[in-house]
This record gives structure tokens, C-alpha cells and sequence, in this order.
């Protein structure tokens, strides 16, 4: 979107040429600001070029493509949060339902991410043989990745899907090129902070979502996370729940309270006011947001086996459940970390200071209570 | 999408519940399923009333539509063919256990001092599923409690749980979408936009939905503990909706009034006069004892002297007296005072409206609808005059649900937009006083006329929908008290021609005034809409001739035709359009009776004032807008010496030598 968004553009003309439509919406996320001023720029050009717009290169092909500038929220990546923000309501997750039939306005709507769209040229310019050509048979074509952390060539990358192994990506020559320092590796995240981290074990893993799963994470959004052993894991829990506690719409009580509990706990261990059974609690949060086994990879050592992708869920959509990975990742992997960080002697906290509270805690003033 | 209207099949749903094998009707939500057959399932946020959300989580149970089980909202799931439901299951239990925990973690539990305590569904929800023992350490949030929203309603954000059920009231159901959600995550909060209060008509009802404390009412707060309630249930008489509460008592005080889920009426809201006028009836300035005027100043007295002060009053003559009021008081008073009235003294100079009303004839001889059967999908409803929201609330409500969810096609025959309009299919909005003219024009063939200010496209639509067919429902009021009711009677007349069979709703305002129609608080008429000398009444008398209306009582008082004016509860002072010509009629009369609860403006001016019973405290019947006639009972005492209004009536009998035959 910032370095070709007429790619973009292309294929959503062709998407909805195809598809018989004559309306597009494209929702560019309040936090990308540049990604929308140069998509809002290309997008005029294409309109005074008469790529888009009313009768399209002189034919009676008419397609309006509508750019939607978001508030800045993770959840309205769900279909239904999206719809709701373009419809200019709170960004809050409905419950599923088929969009198809039933979209924004009530009337059917098809959802794409921009990686979907953006393919499209190239797949009606090359066909779909070509297409196949990349990637293994069972996911053709390549994908994006990101890969951030504490690699030595951070950035974005298209691979082959299944193709390529995480090793491959993370020490490559032509990707990662290794981590930080030559450091050893501790954990990565394969697919976004919802991913349930992979190590050292899952590198040989390929890149391809149907591998990822039955290894008990995902490939999701494709940001691969990179930690080395100078990572605290409570700290790097910690960082990815916030996320989470942060981005909950707070529509649905699993996901309002639990993620925000999940942090609160999480801040107070490693603020050093852990209490011994925190690690347990943390586990049972996870359990009342997302029931049941949730997914983690496998840990030879102590020979426990991989809990294949996904979650299961009590909220109305996995972002709760996302909240949920990085914690059971990290306890499965680093109990010791988290009871190092315990003192043994419960301490009872009473108004210790979090990190960084920004509640509202003016004292009740002139109420009878 | 409410539950209120499921669709009837002839087939049912076959589905398991816990192992046994039962139907649920099509389209039936899961949730109301398991009510109907003895399974309650926890919740907050559904409300069988409103759009489901599936928000709290607290209803998730564990269901298998096929692909094995797993745990679902059961608010937002209609039973499918062959569903497995199981609410008792380890996962159900856990997963309503893990909800509650987090509810209640940044809950305050400050139910000592909560007014919901006793009666609220966090706190029977948390004995009956809940996990009995917090494990949450960390501070809770805080916020500044309680803040005021509106005049009546005050929010505690720390008691909230967030389930959406006041936010849904005020913008799908009231339409008055001042309240909302505001940040994100455990920071959401519900709240008023800065400077714009949550001022609608309907704010008490989030107060009665509100799951938790966060919401109170200001009349309400601190006055009672629900475990020492007394409670009754009984109607609303401050308009003519006829809207069913339960009256609620502490010591004798009335201290709440709660909408009660009328299918047929009210559906559970109230409007805030409904819900918070017995406050008047615990006012300190009720008149609790006769009083006689006495050198300008108005002394107590004792019932059988004021009783027969004010019969002294009446006796001038049939033709000396008129007697304004009457739509106050309950049937029972109503038909007591008719017949003392019209049956012992001849009197028919009587009026329950103040020039604010329609013809009797309109009102009495035109076939009824109910508000269910107007609001029945598939009806056409004609709004001819009056706003809605003004003049009936709970009504306004009903007519606002069936427009918006497309059950009735709406055509608004008024002289201005009113709070309808934008549901209207065809909007009317005419020039003052000419609705008669449109509704004329209607009947004829042309589609496009220019009549009465009406623009041709919403003419055209309205001719269409006209001959659509269907049953047609006209509610008729006024637009404003300048046009006069000739123009809503020739209209509504107009109307009728137009579709035979339409039913009307009369939109009277002014409580019992259906009733005091019924009774003969009207010139011209005797109890059961008989006119007078149709046939005889078996009364001791009757009126010699038609009387005069509210108008001419009052233009004849004024030109000292009159010398004895009754006050049956009226404060014409303060409720007649002309205050001129009230002024002028009170200062040329000889004597003013008045039967009131309050000393009003008008009361104050009487030579003696009759203490009556109010609301709340007489039983009784009221007879709503459709015919229906719920009853009134008594909750609390009457307060001092103030007594029923059929008991004055007797009592003034009795001193005028007259038996009505009535005792207790």
C-alpha cells in the first residue's frame, strides 16, 4: 500500500469487474497513516485517469471505490468489526454471520484483505499455471512476511509458501540472515502476536498454514517475531497481552475483563509482587476466555506433545483467545522464569503502583457510599 | 428480530434439552426455548424485548448442531432441527462460572449500600452459578460515582457491567440514542455525550432493565430495601394508555413504580410520568381535609359540614351549574358522580375535557381498535393530528417498533412532522386546519393533487397505499389546540368513508378521560355512551336538555349565566387554552366547589375543596384508549381525611337527601 498501492487499486477494479459490482470500499486502518495518504493519492489519480469511477475507460463499466480512513483499531481486521466501523459504528465484532447475504448495509458484501487483492493482477496478467508454479502443491503461491525482533535483517519479505522452512527464513541468506549478536534463539512467534510461539524444535517447520497448525500455532498474518535468549519471556508475555488488554473492544466480557486481568497479573509478577499461585491463575483466566487445550507447539524435553491450532473460544471473536497465546507459550516453555520471578513468600499487594495505569482513580467525592 | 412476535409454525423444531426430547417454535431463540420449558438459562444482556447481542456471555451453553459439541451464546442461536443442548454439562457450568468471575472482578460488590441489592440478577446470578470466592487482587477501576445523567436517572460506571441493555433501550427502542459506549477494552465505559443528557421521556426504563445498580433512579435512591416492599399491581393513569406497573410501598409510602410486560398494552416501559408521578402522591401539599372558605381564607372542616356546603352549591338549579373535570377519577367515581350529577340533580353542564379533546360522538359511536390490532404487521396506520410521543408515550413506543421493523405502513395526516416521521411511508404534513380537505382529496381518484399544502409525491403515495388493502387503524388526535376538533372529526369522518371498517384510536391524553366518556362526564350522554332521552336510564331523573361543553360552561359562567362552577379534579386555571375566559368565568360566579387531591391554582378559589383519594390509593378500574378495562388498586392509605371519589359522591348525596345506592 505504501510502495505500490496502484497494485492495490488494480485489484479491486478486477475483483469487482468480476464479481459484477459496482461498489468498493477499501478500509485503510487508522494506524498507517502513509499507507493512506499515498493509497488516497494513487486512488485519485486512477479516478482523473478514468481507471476508476463512472464508466471506466470509456466502457459502461462503472466501479466507485470508496476510501475509508479507520479511527485505528486491530479488531476491525475482523470482517464483521470492519463492517461495523465502515457503517460508522463502534468497532465491535458481531456475532458471525454471512456476509455474503448480509453485509455491510444489509446488503451482500465480500471481504478481502489487501495480500488477496493485490494478487490478482499479477494472477490475471501470468494465469493461474503460473501461479502454481510458486509455492508446494497443497498452498501455491508465495505470501508476505514480516519478520521483526532480534534478527539481524529485520523486514518484509515474499516467500514461497511451503517451500521454504523457518530456518530457512530466520538464518538465510536471503532473508533474516540470522539473529542478533549470533545469539541462540529463544522463541519465535510464526504469525502474529495471536500465534502460539514455535522454537528451536518447529524451525525445520515449513511455511505453510497446514503445517503450522498440527504443530500447534499459525501462520496468520505472516509477522514472525523473533526473541533470542536475552528475552525475558514474562516481560515479552507481558508486552504481547497488553497488546491484546489494549485492542479489546471491550464488547463481550471474556475478552474485556480477562485480557486486562491477564495483564494486571502478568505486570505484578514481573514487577516482583508475584504470588505463588499466580502462574496457575494465569493459566485459568486463559482457560475462561478460551476452554479447553489451548494450542502450543511441542516441548520434547518434557515430552509433552504439540495442541494443534485453533483455540476454542467463549468470547465473539479470537481476538480474547489471541491474549491467551503468549501466556500458555511461555509458562509451557519457561515455568522457571515465571517462579524465578516469584518470591516465595507471598506478598499481598495493596496499592502498589502498576507500570503504567491510566485509569481514571479520583476517589468517590460527595456520594453517600 | 425481538421475541416478541415469533412466528407461529405448524410445524415445531424438535431439539433436546438436557436429554429430553422437545419442540421449539420456528425461529425460536434457544434461550426462550429452554425458558418456555422450565430451563432457565443465566443472562444479562438479552432482554426479550430488544435486539440480542450476545454480549455478557453469561447464557453460553454447550450445543451440538451436528460437528460436535461446543459452547454458544444461547441469546443469539434459534433452535435448529436435532440441536443437543446441554446446560447442566461440565463445559456450560465452567464456561457461566469463568464469565461471572470476570464480571465481578471490577465489580465494587458494594451491595450493602446498593439499591439493587435484594433484587438484582448479578447478585442472584452469582449464588445461584457463580464461583463463590474472588481470586482477583489487583485494584479494580474506578470511576467517579455515581454521576448524573439526567434529572432522574444517575450512572454508577463501577457497577456496570456493560451489557449494552440501557445503550439498546435509548437507541432501538426510545429512538433517544443519548446514551452510548464510550473507550475500548476494560475502559469502555457507558456514558452521556458532553453537555447533551440523557433527557428522553422514556429514562426511567434503563433503570428498570439495568441488570446491576448503575443506573438509579434520583425519586427512588436510598428510600427502600426490596425484601421490605409491598407490592400490588395496578395502571397507570397519567395518560390513556392504560399502561400496567406494579406499585411498590415501603411503610405505607409509595416508593416505586415498575412497568410490568403487558403483551397487550405496554410491553414492560413505561414513559417517566407514568414511572414517576406517584411521587405526587406522597407530596406534602395534599389536601387532606375539607376545607371551607371562610373570610378569604380556606379552614378546616369537618366532611358533613364541607359535604353539605358543597351540596348547598349544587342546589341553585340543573341550569346554574357547570362542572368541569372528572377524567381523574376511576370508573367507580366517575359513574358515582354521573349519577349524582345527572341522575339526582339533573345536571348536564358537565365536561371531562377542557377543550382539549374530541367529540364525545367521535369517541363513543366510531368502531375501537386495540393497539396490539393496529399494530399487527400487515396494518395501515393513519396519524391524523397529534404527536405521538406528546401525548402518548408507552403508545408512541409500540408505533415506533412496528414502523421501524416494517409491520405497518404509516401515513402521517398531520399539520407538522412529528416524532414519526421518519418512519412515515407517507407524510401528510398539512396546512392548519385543512386535514378534512386532504383526507377528501385522498378519497377521490386523482393521485396528484395540490390540496391543503401536501406535497403531490407523498399524496401519491398515500392514495396508493390506501388501496392496498389490509385492515386500517386511524389514530386520532389534535394537532394543537387552536384547530378546532371540527376539523379532526370532519377528517377522521373522510377517513372512514374512505376504508370501511376502520377502527380509531382516540388520542385523549388526560388519564381516565375514556372513562369519564363511558360514564357521562360529558354533555348530552349517560353511562354506556347512551345518549340522553334515548331510552330511559332508571335513574331518579334526568337532564331536561343537552348541556353545554367545557366552552360554553365557561362563556356562560363568564356572562353570569352560572352560578355554581364544579371542580371534579380540574384546574382549569392552569389546563384551559383560554385562561382569559376562565379568569372572567370564576370571577363572575356566585360559588366554586372543587373535589381535588392538590390545592391548585383553580381549587384554591373554591368556596369548598373535598380532599380525594388519589392514585395508588383507591381501588378502583381505568378504562384505556382501546376499552380495556385494567384495574387500579389501592396500595397505600389515602392520606388525613381524603377519601375515594365515590364515597364524596355519596357523601354530597346524602347531604342533598339523595341515595345512589351505593355501599362498601
Amino acid at each position: 500500500m505504501e510502495r505500490d498501492p496502484h497494485q492495490l487499486i488494480e485489484g479491486c477494479v478486477i475483483t469487482c469487474y468480476a464479481l459484477g459490482l459496482n461498489q468498493c470500499f477499501l478500509y485503510v486502518r487508522g494506524e498507517i497513516p502513509l499507507a493512506h495518504e499515498r493509497v488516497a493519492f494513487s486512488a485519485q489519480r486512477c479516478l482523473c485517469r478514468r481507471f476508476v469511477g463512472k464508466n471506466i475507460m470509456g466502457t459502461d463499466v462503472s466501479i466507485d471505490v470508496v476510501l475509508h480512513w479507520g479511527a485505528g483499531a486491530h479488531i476491525v481486521g475482523e470482517e464483521t468489526a470492519l463492517i461495523e466501523s465502515l457503517e460508522g459504528k463502534r468497532h465491535a465484532p458481531s456475532q458471525p454471520r454471512f456476509l455474503a447475504a448480509k453485509g455491510l448495509y444489509m446488503k451482500p458484501t465480500i471481504v478481502n484483505n489487501v495480500e488477496t487483492l493485490a494478487n490478482v493482477p499479477w494472477l490475471m496478467n501470468n494465469g493461474a499455471a503460473a501461479y502454481k508454479q510458486f509455492g508446494s502443491e497443497k498452498s501455491p503461491g508465495t505470501r508476505m512476511v514480516a519478520i521483526s525482533g532480534h534478527v539481524k535483517r529485520p523486514g518484509v519479505y515474499e516467500v514461497e509458501q511451503g517451500v521454504i522452512t523457518f530456518r530457512d527464513l530466520l538464518y538465510g541468506d536471503n532473508y533474516a540472515q540470522g539473529i542478533r549478536d549470533d545469539n541462540g534463539l529463544k522463541a519465535f512467534v510464526p504469525g502474529g502476536g495471536s500465534a502460539p510461539w514455535f522454537f528451536e524444535e518447529q524451525l525445520d517447520v515449513p511455511l505453510e498454514g497446514s503445517a503450522a497448525g498440527p504443530e500447534g500455532s499459525m501462520l496468520g498474518s505472516g509477522a514472525i517475531m523473533v526473541m533470542d535468549d536475552t528475552t525475558d519471556a514474562v516481560r515479552a508475555a507481558l508486552r504481547l497481552v497488553r497488546f491484546y488488554a489494549r485492542e479489546s473492544c471491550g464488547k463481550c466480557t471474556p475478552c474485556r475483563e480477562g485480557t486486562a486481568w491477564e495483564e494486571k497479573v502478568l505486570q505484578r509478577i514481573l514487577d516482583g509482587h508475584g504470588r505463588p499461585n499466580d502462574i496457575d491463575l494465569l493459566l485459568s483466566i486463559g482457560e475462561n476466555i478460551s476452554p479447553g487445550p489451548y494450542p502450543v507447539a511441542s516441548f520434547p524435553t518434557n515430552g509433552l506433545a504439540a495442541v494443534p491450532f485453533p483455540p476454542k473460544q467463549t468470547t465473539i471473536c479470537p481476538l480474547g483467545p489471541s491474549s491467551v497465546a503468549p501466556i500458555t507459550s511461555a509458562i509451557r516453555r519457561f515455568r522457571d522464569e515465571f517462579e524465578a520471578k516469584i518470591p516465595a513468600a507471598a506478598s499481598t499487594p495493596t496499592d502498589h503502583a502498576h507500570g503504567d495505569q491510566d485509569h481514571d482513580a479520583t476517589p468517590a467525592v460527595g456520594d453517600h457510599h | 428480530m425481538t421475541a416478541t412476535e415469533p412466528t407461529k409454525a405448524t410445524t415445531g423444531v424438535p431439539f433436546t434439552l438436557n436429554g429430553r426430547e422437545l419442540e421449539a417454535e420456528q425461529g425460536e431463540l434457544l434461550i426462550d426455548a429452554a425458558e418456555r420449558n422450565g430451563v432457565h438459562i443465566p443472562r444479562f444482556c438479552y432482554h426479550s424485548r430488544m435486539t440480542p447481542v450476545g454480549m455478557c456471555r453469561m447464557c453460553l451453553v454447550e450445543v451440538d448442531g451436528g460437528r460436535g459439541p461446543s459452547l454458544q451464546p444461547s441469546c443469539m442461536l434459534p433452535v435448529t432441527p436435532d440441536m443437543k443442548v446441554n446446560t447442566e454439562s461440565d463445559a456450560t457450568v465452567k464456561a457461566q462460572d469463568g464469565v461471572l468471575e470476570l464480571l465481578l472482578i471490577n465489580h465494587p460488590l458494594d451491595c450493602p449500600v446498593c439499591d439493587k441489592g435484594g433484587e438484582c440478577p448479578l447478585q442472584d446470578n452469582a449464588y445461584a452459578y457463580g464461583p463463590g470466592e474472588s481470586r482477583f487482587v489487583e485494584e479494580k477501576r474506578h470511576y467517579e460515582k455515581p454521576i448524573p445523567i439526567s434529572d432522574l436517572v444517575h450512572l454508577d460506571r463501577e457497577r456496570c457491567i456493560l451489557c449494552d441493555r440501557c445503550t439498546r433501550f435509548a437507541d432501538e427502542v426510545a429512538g433517544d440514542p443519548l446514551i452510548h459506549f464510550m473507550g475500548r477494552g476494560a475502559d469502555t465505559q457507558v456514558n452521556t455525550f458532553p453537555d447533551h443528557p440523557f433527557s428522553s421521556y422514556f429514562s426511567g426504563n434503563v433503570v428498570q432493565i439495568c441488570p446491576v445498580g448503575a443506573l438509579t433512579a434520583s425519586p427512588y435512591r436510598f428510600k427502600a430495601r426490596p425484601w421490605d416492599f409491598a407490592e400490588t399491581e395496578s395502571t397507570a393513569t397519567t395518560d390513556s394508555s392504560g399502561a400496567r406497573v406494579v406499585l411498590q410501598s415501603s411503610r405505607d409510602r409509595l416508593v416505586r413504580t415498575l412497568g410490568v410486560d403487558s403483551d397487550a398494552v405496554n410491553w414492560s416501559w413505561l414513559s417517566d410520568k407514568e414511572r414517576f408521578s406517584y411521587e405526587a402522591a406522597n407530596s406534602d401539599n395534599r389536601v387532606t381535609q375539607p376545607l371551607i372558605a371562610d373570610e378569604g381564607d380556606l379552614r378546616q372542616a369537618r366532611w358533613a359540614t364541607a359535604a353539605r356546603a358543597f351540596a348547598h352549591g349544587l342546589g341553585v338549579g340543573a341550569s346554574k351549574v357547570g362542572v368541569l373535570g372528572g377524567a381523574r377519577l376511576p370508573l367507580e367515581g366517575q359513574y358515582a358522580w354521573s349519577k349524582l350529577l345527572k341522575g339526582t340533580a339533573g345536571i348536564d353542564n358537565i365536561d371531562a375535557q377542557l377543550g382539549d379533546g374530541l367529540s364525545p360522538e367521535l369517541v363513543l359511536a366510531s368502531p375501537r381498535s386495540t393497539i396490539s390490532g393496529a399494530m399487527a404487521a400487515g396494518s395501515t396506520v393513519i396519524l391524523l393530528g397529534a404527536d405521538l410521543k406528546e401525548e402518548l408515550p408507552t403508545l408512541f413506543l409500540r408505533a415506533r417498533h412496528a414502523a421501524t421493523n416494517g409491520h405497518i405502513k404509516l401515513i402521517e395526516l398531520t399539520a407538522r412532522a412529528t416524532s414519526l416521521s421518519p418512519f412515515a411511508a407517507a407524510r401528510l404534513h398539512t396546512q392548519p386546519g385543512t386535514a378534512g380537505q386532504v383526507a377528501a382529496a385522498l378519497a377521490g381518484d386523482e393521485t396528484d393533487r395540490a390540496v391543503g399544502g401536501v406535497q403531490s409525491s407523498e399524496f401519491a403515495k398515500a392514495h396508493a397505499l390506501l388501496r392496498g388493502g389490509g385492515p386500517v387503524t386511524i389514530i386520532v388526535g389534535r394537532s394543537n389546540l387552536a384547530e378546532s376538533a371540527a376539523v379532526v372529526a370532519d377528517a377522521t369522518a373522510q377517513l372512514q368513508a374512505l376504508c370501511p371498517g376502520a377502527a380509531i384510536l382516540p388520542i385523549l391524553r388526560r388519564g381516565n378521560i375514556n372513562g369519564a366518556l363511558e360514564m357521562g362526564l360529558t354533555p348530552g350522554f349517560l353511562p354506556g355512551g347512551r345518549k340522553l332521552g334515548s331510552s330511559p336510564s332508571g335513574w331518579p331523573t334526568e337532564p331536561a336538555d343537552v348541556g353545554l361543553d367545557a366552552e360554553g360552561i365557561l362563556r356562560a359562567a363568564a356572562d353570569g349565566e352560572l352560578s355554581t362552577l364544579v371542580l371534579l379534579g380540574a384546574d382549569p386555571l392552569a389546563d384551559y387554552p383560554d385562561r382569559d375566559l376562565v379568569i372572567r368565568a370564576f370571577d363572575a360566579v356566585d360559588t366554586i366547589l372543587a373535589v381535588d387531591t392538590f390545592l391548585t391554582e383553580s381549587s384554591s378559589r373554591a368556596s369548598v375543596v373535598l380532599p380525594a383519594a388519589m392514585f395508588g390509593e383507591t381501588d378502583g378500574s381505568f378504562m384505556n384508549l382501546e376499552g380495556r378495562v385494567p384495574p387500579l388498586r389501592a396500595q397505600v392509605t389515602a392520606p388525613g381525611q381524603a377519601r375515594a371519589d365515590w364515597m364524596i359522591a355519596v357523601e354530597v348525596a346524602d347531604a342533598l337527601g339523595a341515595d345512589l345506592g351505593f355501599d362498601t
